[in-house]
């Protein structure tokens, strides 16, 4: 189905099951442990042998030489994978660093060996008896020096984040000196790690020149193509199956070393291997957000409008890498007629950057927010005021493109009103709570909405059950339930009438799970299917497909009604379709927004930061599962409150790794640190985005976030920390003297 | 993991003696540490001694007044002892600033008196670490340095205690009591049982071979406000940045030990005649010496500001 025309009314509009708050449907098997995550499927290969990854103990470099010796007479070994006997492998397009290391080392902990035992203690045990003998190299370790030579770069984040080396509309440089209010600011950003609780983990089995892979990935379509480039052989003869996906955050869109050490690890020991990365090697083994330094100057009249906004952003990479797309919310948000974004990329030999819950966007508005925040300050404006003053309903750069829905200024408005923001102190450092100084703070949340081709199959059997099948992954998000809820919705059938299959490379392609286009992409694709679906049953009763409705497990026209399961009588019925995109997405833009609010608290003697009650309204189309979305807008005010109070890979900038490479050093929030959370979505259908008129929530929660902890840390404290995580060193020398 | 052989003892006595008689042995209690130790092989004993079965698992009064905590009595249990809650409650506040409730089941009085640092550079052992591996080196003197020591630390070791029951423990002049392999029992002041680095980071305590911790006694309650303020970037489960244990009279005399910023809790008896002057008295006198890395210098400040909440937590 061609979507090139915004959705008139159709059978989704009726809203009998979509829209409606709707427990998971995968639910009861999560939890009850039934779900089966990639490492625990013993049932597909019940005589796996266990592989496990021996990472670089250098950061750059080369191995010298390797001895196996020991390794392999270690009780209980079946073989040994190094990149001397692994045979020739490609990199996929996706990698930045090979995926196997050997004999030249990219970065710290990059596999170097998989040993392939009986058990995983035995694997274990034997792959710390493998001596590897280094030459170590020079390394360059920090972004701060390294950005001194950075060049300008470009990058689209293929995740609904994109930004050319630079970019000029006006006179940025001439608007700025001329006006009268101007900030300039630079903020830094650290390393992130996706710390999702499912480490990556595959089971692989090969079947003469065919491999399956039982694994935990977003994007089932593109790790199918990685697998095959890697390995060398043809698409067809890989097959990748990712029903349950613990967590991912990004870190699992690409194709990682768990996949590729179990094939080849399977190859070599001629039975099916299962590998999982022990946590201590996540971190720096697989990709990560990369550190950014900001630099934002804002200018504007006495009256709050902007007149110029540059943001640059410098970040590091692997050679061949690409910039963190930072900058690129700065490019829609604010209206201004000048303005300027630039990125440069420095070349950082530190374990390779790639896509994290909102890539661009969550460190962009960390201090775009901030750098607001301050201006606000400046001109004697209320924040939220501020932002409304310089609300834009067209692209800033483009203005013939109009925002297809832009309620940024209600989300704002009418979370001021509900968090009880008339009762914040303008003056930052007055509120006293006891021994608590006592702020708010306000930012904008804003991420784009990206349209995907996505596909999807239905069929309907004889009893009348409806199964979906798709490609499509459930990374916790709750794909399962909203593809039943929009397939009960299009075929007239209750929920517990359809089974939704997903996960599997033999299924249709779809959108995957990445840049909150999820949800938008894999329903329509759905509808598209059920479309042709409800044309084939029509015809099959005798309807005429256009006025036939579906309802109540029912076919009904005039005064005609047909039971639907007698149309898939004698033979299932199957239907395949999906959805594809004209040009809305460029003569429209489409984005997501959001009014994050946050009350924090610092202590006064400590200057330990507790946040007290969050608020994120929303406006991001229709919303599909209120409950679901609800989850996702809260995970991600969740991972906003890790990132501006507490994450960060601290880099040993003399050795070249992320040094606190497990939970235990790598701090995210504990239950203790959340607060009271509230989410309100505003009514709003978005007829641009799909026929499901939906939009992206999975980003936009953590999008702004970030900055609104930040300025309610300032409101409460007067003191302003432009450097993330704010944790309590960084301002405890100027905080008020203590009794 | 390497392999290791396995038993279980049932006296004190046995207990040392088994150890005693295999090189390369541990004694294993809850195991909260020791196995995760293993699984990484910083830890590597050929040999485990099963301690749970010795019944050192009660809390009984002394003959002075104090209480006799057994070695095995889990950090839960000891928590939330009436006794313990009542006449030190410092100690149960500190146990419960501690791990998680599923670690506190397991964990045990000796066991938690016994874990190893945290710092990262001991956990990666593709780095050097004076304490893991006696003459590699320390990675952590200038690398990632925020949670490590600021006082009491070596140019061989920078390394924490991470416990914040042994800070407590300290406070309260606990002593720890031992049986060794010829069954003589000793009773060592809680000062003087863990180390500093020195240029001997792997020793992390006095204890000899095979000499078993078998109860920790309490003097006869003191009496006064207790207080245990950890202070650290998440409200739960993370390590001290520093943490103050202190308990405060009325007249505003009392004592201070404080945690994370050595390799042992700290403390000096010294410091407390200037309780009555205030945190900045105090901590100048406590912390006199110390040696800060550019990473972890906020501790100073911070270990004053800590105390001063807790001063002024004791004023009401």
């Amino acid at each position: 189905m061609k979507f090139d025309t915004p959705a008139g009314t159709n059978p989704i509009d009726q809203l009998k099951v979509i829209g409606k708050p709707t427990d998971r449907i995968d639910g009861p098997l999560k939890t009850t442990g039934r779900a089966p995550y990639a490492y625990e499927r013993h049932d597909v290969a019940p005589n796996a042998a266990y592989g496990y990854v021996v990472g670089a103990a250098i950061a750059k470099g080369r191995i010298k030489s390797m001895d196996l010796r020991d390794a392999k007479a270690a009780p209980g070994v079946l073989a040994i994978v190094t990149a001397e006997n692994a045979g020739k492998l490609g990199k996929g397009s996706m990698n930045t660093a090979k995926l196997l290391g050997g004999p030249d080392i990219e970065h710290y902990h990059q596999a170097v060996a998989v040993v392939v035992a009986e058990t995983f203690e035995q694997a274990r045990a034997a792959a710390q008896l493998v001596r590897v003998d280094y030459v170590r190299a020079q390394g360059r370790f920090d972004l701060a020096e390294e950005a001194k030579r950075a060049p300008l770069d470009g990058e689209n984040s293929g995740e609904g984040s994109a930004a050319p080396p630079i970019d000029r509309t006006g006179n940025f440089e001439g608007a700025f000196k001329a006006a009268p209010v101007t900030l300039d600011a630079t903020y830094t950003t650290p390393d992130h790690s996706h710390a999702m609780m499912e480490p990556h983990a595959t089971i692989a089995a090969w079947d003469g020149e065919k491999v399956t892979l039982w694994t935990s990935n977003q994007m089932i379509a593109w790790g199918k193509n990685e697998v095959a480039k890697t390995l060398g052989i043809s698409k067809e003869n890989v097959r990748l199956d990712s029903p349950y996906v613990g967590g991912g955050f990004g870190g699992k869109l690409f194709l990682r070393a768990d996949a590729l050490m179990a094939a080849l690890g399977a190859r070599a020991a001629g039975r099916p291997v299962k590998v999982t990365l022990q946590r201590p090697l996540i971190a720096n083994n697989t990709t990560h957000r990369p550190a950014t330094i900001q630099r934002i100057r804002l200018g504007a009249t006495p009256d709050g409008r902007l007149t110029a906004i540059a943001h640059e952003s410098t970040s590091g990479d692997l050679p061949g890498g690409g910039p963190e797309t930072a900058v690129s919310q700065t490019r829609l948000l604010y209206a201004g007629e000048n303005r300027l974004t630039a990125m440069r990329l420095a070349v950082l030999d530190l374990p390779e950057g790639n896509a994290m819950r909102a890539p661009g966007e969550a460190p962009g508005m960390m201090a775009l927010e901030v750098a607001m925040d301050e201006m606000a300050e400046k001109l004697g404006m209320d924040p939220v005021e501020f932002r409304i003053v310089n609300d834009t309903q067209v692209d800033p750069e483009k203005p013939e493109r109009k925002y297809s829905q832009r309620q940024l200024n209600e989300c704002l408005r009418i979370g001021a009103e509900r968090f009880g923001w008339a009762r914040r102190n303008p003056k930052s450092g007055q509120v006293r709570n006891g021994r608590w100084l006592v702020g708010m703070g306000v930012a904008a949340g804003f991420r784009n909405n990206l349209l995907m081709k996505s596909a999807a199959r239905v069929r309907l059997d004889g009893r009348g059950v409806v199964t979906v099948e798709t490609d499509m992954t459930d990374i916790g998000t709750g794909s399962y339930t909203i593809l039943a809820q929009t397939a009960a919705e299009m075929m007239g059938v209750p929920l517990d009438r359809v089974v939704v299959r997903l996960g599997d490379s033999d299924m249709p392609v779809s959108a995957g799970s990445g840049g909150q286009w999820g949800a938008n992409n894999s329903t329509a694709g759905v509808y598209a299917a059920c479309v042709k679906l409800r044309e084939q049953v029509a015809v099959k009763l005798g309807f005429n497909s256009a006025d036939a409705a579906f309802a109540d497990g029912e076919v009904r026209s005039g005064n005609r009604h047909a039971k639907l399961a007698d149309a898939a009588k004698g033979s299932e019925l199957v239907a395949e379709d999906s959805i594809e995109y004209g040009d809305l997405g460029k003569k429209y833009q489409q984005s997501t927004f959001a009014g994050h609010f946050v009350e924090a608290a610092v202590d006064s003697f400590t200057g330990e930061i507790r946040v007290r009650r969050m608020l994120a309204v929303c406006a991001a189309g229709r919303i599909l599962n209120p409950k679901s979305a609800r989850s996702q807008v809260i995970g991600g005010m969740t991972m906003g409150l890790g990132a501006a109070l507490m994450e960060e890979l601290a880099v040993d900038k003399r050795f070249g790794f992320f040094v606190n490479h497990d939970l235990a050093g790598y701090e995210v929030p504990v239950h203790a640190d959340i607060p009271h959370q509230e989410v309100i979505f505003l009514d709003e259908v978005d007829p641009v985005s799909s026929p499901m008129k939906a939009k992206g929530v999975g980003e936009l929660g953590i999008c702004g976030v970030g900055g609104a902890v930040a300025n309610a840390i300032y409101n409460a404290t007067g003191v302003r920390v432009r450097d993330y995580p704010i944790t309590l060193d960084k301002h405890l020398a100027r905080l008020p003297a203590i009794a | 993991m390497k392999p290791f052989t396995y038993e279980r003892v049932n006296s004190p006595g046995q207990a040392a003696q088994a150890a005693a008689r295999t090189p390369g042995s541990k004694f294993i209690a809850g195991g909260t540490n020791l196995l995760d130790l293993m699984k990484l092989q910083i830890e590597a004993p050929r040999h485990l001694i099963d301690v749970n079965d010795l019944g050192l698992d009660k809390i009984e009064k002394t003959g002075d007044g104090g209480l006799r905590i057994g070695a095995l009595v889990s950090n839960t249990d000891l928590a939330a002892d009436k006794r313990v809650r009542k006449d030190y409650a410092v100690l149960s506040r500190a146990l419960l600033a501690g791990a998680s409730g599923q670690l506190r089941n397991k964990a045990t009085t000796a066991g938690n008196l016994l874990q190893r640092t945290r710092c990262p550079y001991f956990y990666d052992t593709n780095q050097p670490c004076n304490k893991r591996s006696p003459g590699s080196g320390c990675a952590a003197i200038g690398g990632y340095s925020r949670q490590l020591a600021v006082i009491g630390s070596s140019d061989a070791c920078i390394a924490t205690h991470p416990s914040d029951m042994a800070v407590a423990m300290r406070v309260l002049d606990a002593t720890v009591e031992t049986v060794n392999p010829a069954g003589a029992t000793r009773g060592i002041p809680i000062a003087q049982f863990h180390r500093l680095p020195g240029d001997t980071p792997h020793l992390d305590t006095v204890l000899g071979r095979g000499e078993l911790i078998t109860a920790v006694t309490l003097p006869k309650p003191i009496g006064g406000q207790h207080f245990y303020h950890k202070t650290r970037d998440r409200a739960s489960y993370a390590f001290a940045l520093v943490s103050v244990a202190a308990v405060i009279q009325k007249d505003g005399s009392g004592r201070v030990a404080i945690g994370g910023v050595a390799h042992k809790p700290w403390r000096v008896e010294a410091a407390e005649a200037n309780m009555k002057q205030g945190a900045k008295a105090v901590t100048g006198t406590l912390l006199a010496g110390a040696r800060p890395t550019q990473d972890n210098s906020f501790k100073l400040p911070l270990v004053e500001r800590t105390l001063a909440s807790v001063m002024h937590e004791a004023r009401g």
